[in-house]
């Protein structure tokens, strides 16, 4: 088992035919990730590096019926891509892009919210964010496949490159991972720490689970406190951004300490307090899950049963 | 992106926001010719003026940046002691703003002070309210001593902020019936400038209501974001390059991610989450960070030579730790281009490279290879204490 992909999750990339799209469709179908074509507006009915182009996400969905959908279009037709592919019934969209205006990214998270409440099941990944891999089944994002291997722990974080430190730190010690899940750097995102943990609860291959934060909002204090009240596995967490000065965004849009809050000794205290296992090195991440793992004694007990 | 009191002013008077009337000088004579010849405000009936130093950060008042003018024969001598002080506020740090516009308007007599602001609020993830009858205070401040008297309330997208919305801040601010309509107006106006122009917050601290009545935006803060930039021409042309580091905006030519600190220990990530996780595991094994930089996925020669010219422009580095994990990178690629900038910059202070990730091995093998003046590392702490100890035995 795994979370949210496998091998059998069928792929489309909205604008793959640009740069970006095109060299990760192509590197995702060599990881083994059925990638079924993509879509370009204006391209429909060509062939691009042996993958269907088609118009519109509507018309790939008659097509090929993907579970999944990649977005590599530019910032300032992100938005409208994520809406085509909920309109057409895409129910796992995964945005990459990076540089999304954050009112864009409000309207469109109130619309996927709304079509939520009526009853359909539509979730976003990202934007800003490396994607989501499960090792040997779909590698659904920018990340590199070969530094994860199969394995016991889950992940899930609002970084690129630092979580690859962590899953590589996880696959050297032969733990491996179950599902990587990048959720991204902006403020205003898809799904959040917390659905991703819910996730992970549920699944039966997940042992343990790596929550990577950084400073800015509180989505790891309410993922925490929901685990304090609902989770069994542990959770070992990181939270980057101890050094960073107030009112000063550290690359991510998100990642800002305003008006006093969202600072990372803050979040830190927070997560211990709600029982989270946190490290103050991102050196020692793999280490202390597996110290964790081995000492077996670490049960938590929710607080609804406690 | 930040911008002056007297731009926000101009842009809120578009919008239908009350403001009061003023002008923007650089000089005391510029004023006292305004002055002079009548022009604008100092023709009309007014009596007052405040005089305010424009620079972007609050606190300016009780660091002596706004002055109280009774009469236009003391503007000019207020515009000539702001203009080229450098103005030491909680938000500006120790090293302060220098003063290179004054703005001067049209005094009001205040009946009430509220506080008024709209954010970007992304734990509701909608544009929220912050209204409080406390104005002139720091929210925060009243947020801490009386929560009660702040009222926060989401405005849906889908719906906006409609006159009940404004009907429901204007009864909770305690306002007079009669004033409802025009507190309404101008809320709506509010959020109509933070939505065409891709606020991220904006501010007026105090709103007030005048002897006669009128509602008026005695100060103005607004920021932007800066992802919607592309979209903003009009706000893009207010930028005002004086008011940011002169670093970071060479980095920014060059699509580098750069924020000074003020530590010794300079560094050179790819990745925001890894690069302030650098950060931090500088000041763990006892050095203080200079910057965060995010050289981003390319890390080409060029970009990283740009790289070591912006950190070496910072004359508090005494060492660089470079911190890069390959990704669809390879190591070894990145090391070359470690060695040709290396050579290039002539670099002068100690510098630690950690590889990792794709071809590691034959990216460090590279590196030790070169005949450079530098350590390699295979583990980001190992990286971290080696530039710690190089910087503290260069000394």
């Amino acid at each position: 088992m795994s979370i949210l992909v496998d091998r059998s999750t069928r792929v489309i990339v909205q604008g793959i035919t640009g740069k970006e799209g095109s060299y990760h469709a192509m590197a995702c179908r060599e990881y083994g990730t059925l990638v079924l074509g993509g879509v370009t507006p204006g391209k429909g009915g060509t062939v691009h590096e042996g993958f269907p182009v088609w118009d519109s996400v509507r018309d790939a969905v008659e097509a090929v019926h993907p579970d999944v959908s990649l977005i590599f279009v530019p910032p300032a037709f992100a938005a409208d891509a994520i809406l085509e592919a909920a309109d057409a019934g895409i129910e796992l969209i995964v945005c990459i892009t990076e540089g999304i205006p954050v009112q864009d990214m409000m309207r469109v998270r109130r619309i996927l919210d709304i079509r939520n409440e009526e009853g359909e099941t539509v979730r976003l990944i990202g934007p800003n964010c490396p994607g989501i891999i499960t090792p040997d089944g779909a590698k659904i994002g920018i990340m590199p496949g070969y530094i994860h291997k199969r394995g016991r722990v889950g992940v899930v974080s609002r970084s690129g490159t630092l979580t690859y430190e962590a899953v590589w730190q996880l696959t050297q010690l032969g733990l491996g991972e179950s599902t990587c899940v990048g959720i991204g750097g902006d403020p205003i995102r898809g799904l959040n720490f917390r659905d991703v943990l819910a996730l992970f609860e549920k699944d039966p291959e997940t042992e343990a689970i790596v929550m990577i934060g950084e400073i800015g909002g509180e989505d790891e204090e309410k993922a925490a406190s929901f685990a304090r009240a609902h989770m069994t596995k542990p959770i070992i967490g990181f939270i980057a951004g101890l050094t960073a000065p107030p009112g000063r965004r550290m690359g991510h849009a998100g990642a800002i300490v305003s008006g006093g809050k969202g600072s990372a000794r803050d979040k830190m205290k927070a997560l211990e307090s709600y029982g989270v296992i946190v490290v103050d090195n991102p050196s020692v991440i793999g280490r202390t899950v597996a110290e964790t793992l081995k000492s077996g004694s670490y049960r938590r007990v929710p607080a609804c049963h406690a | 992106m930040n911008i002056h009191e007297y731009q926000a002013k101009e842009l809120f008077r578009s919008y239908g926001v009350p403001v009061p009337s003023g002008v923007v000088v650089d000089s005391a004579e510029e004023a006292r010719t305004l002055i002079e010849s009548k022009a604008g405000i100092f023709g009309g009936t007014a009596q007052v003026f405040a005089v305010k130093a424009q620079i972007h950060a609050g606190g300016r008042g009780k660091a002596g940046g706004v002055k109280i003018a009774k009469n236009t024969s003391d503007i000019p001598g207020f515009v000539a002691a702001l203009l080229g002080k450098t103005l030491v506020t909680h938000q500006t740090g120790p090293e302060g703003r220098l003063v290179r516009k004054v703005w001067i308007e049209e005094g009001a007599a205040i009946s009430r002070e509220f506080y008024l602001s709209l954010v970007l609020d992304r734990s509701s993830r909608r544009i929220s309210i912050l209204a409080s009858t406390e104005g002139g205070m720091e929210i925060e401040e009243v947020s801490a001593s009386h929560p009660e008297k702040i009222l926060t309330l989401s405005v849906d997208p889908e719906i906006g902020c409609k006159g009940f919305v404004g009907r429901r801040v204007a009864a909770f601010l305690g306002l007079p019936v009669n004033l409802y309509n025009s507190f309404s107006a101008l809320l709506a106006n509010l959020y109509r400038f933070f939505t065409e122009t891709d606020c991220m917050m904006v501010e007026i601290n105090p709103l007030i209501l005048t002897g006669e009545g009128r509602l008026l935006a005695l100060d103005a803060k607004v920021s932007f974001d800066d992802n919607a930039l592309y979209r903003q021409d009009n706000v893009l042309a207010l930028r005002d390059l004086f008011e940011e580091n002169e670093l970071e905006i060479e980095a920014s030519k060059h699509r580098l991610n750069y924020v000074k600190l003020d530590g010794s220990i300079a560094c050179m990530v790819n990745g925001a989450g890894l690069a302030m996780a650098t950060m931090d595991v500088i000041a763990l094994a006892g050095g203080t960070p200079a910057n965060f930089l995010d050289v981003g996925g390319g890390a080409s020669k060029e970009t990283v030579e740009q790289a070591f010219r912006i950190l070496l422009g910072d004359p508090a580095v005494k060492g660089i730790f470079v911190n890069i994990f390959g990704g669809i990178v390879r190591c070894e690629r990145i090391a070359g281009g470690i060695i040709a900038a290396a050579k290039d910059v002539k670099l002068h202070v100690p510098l630690v490279v950690r590889l990792q990730g794709t071809n590691a091995k034959e990216g460090r093998e590279m590196l030790r290879d070169s005949g450079l003046n530098l350590q390699v590392a295979e583990e980001l702490f190992e990286g971290a204490e080696k530039i710690v100890l190089a910087v503290k035995g260069a000394k």
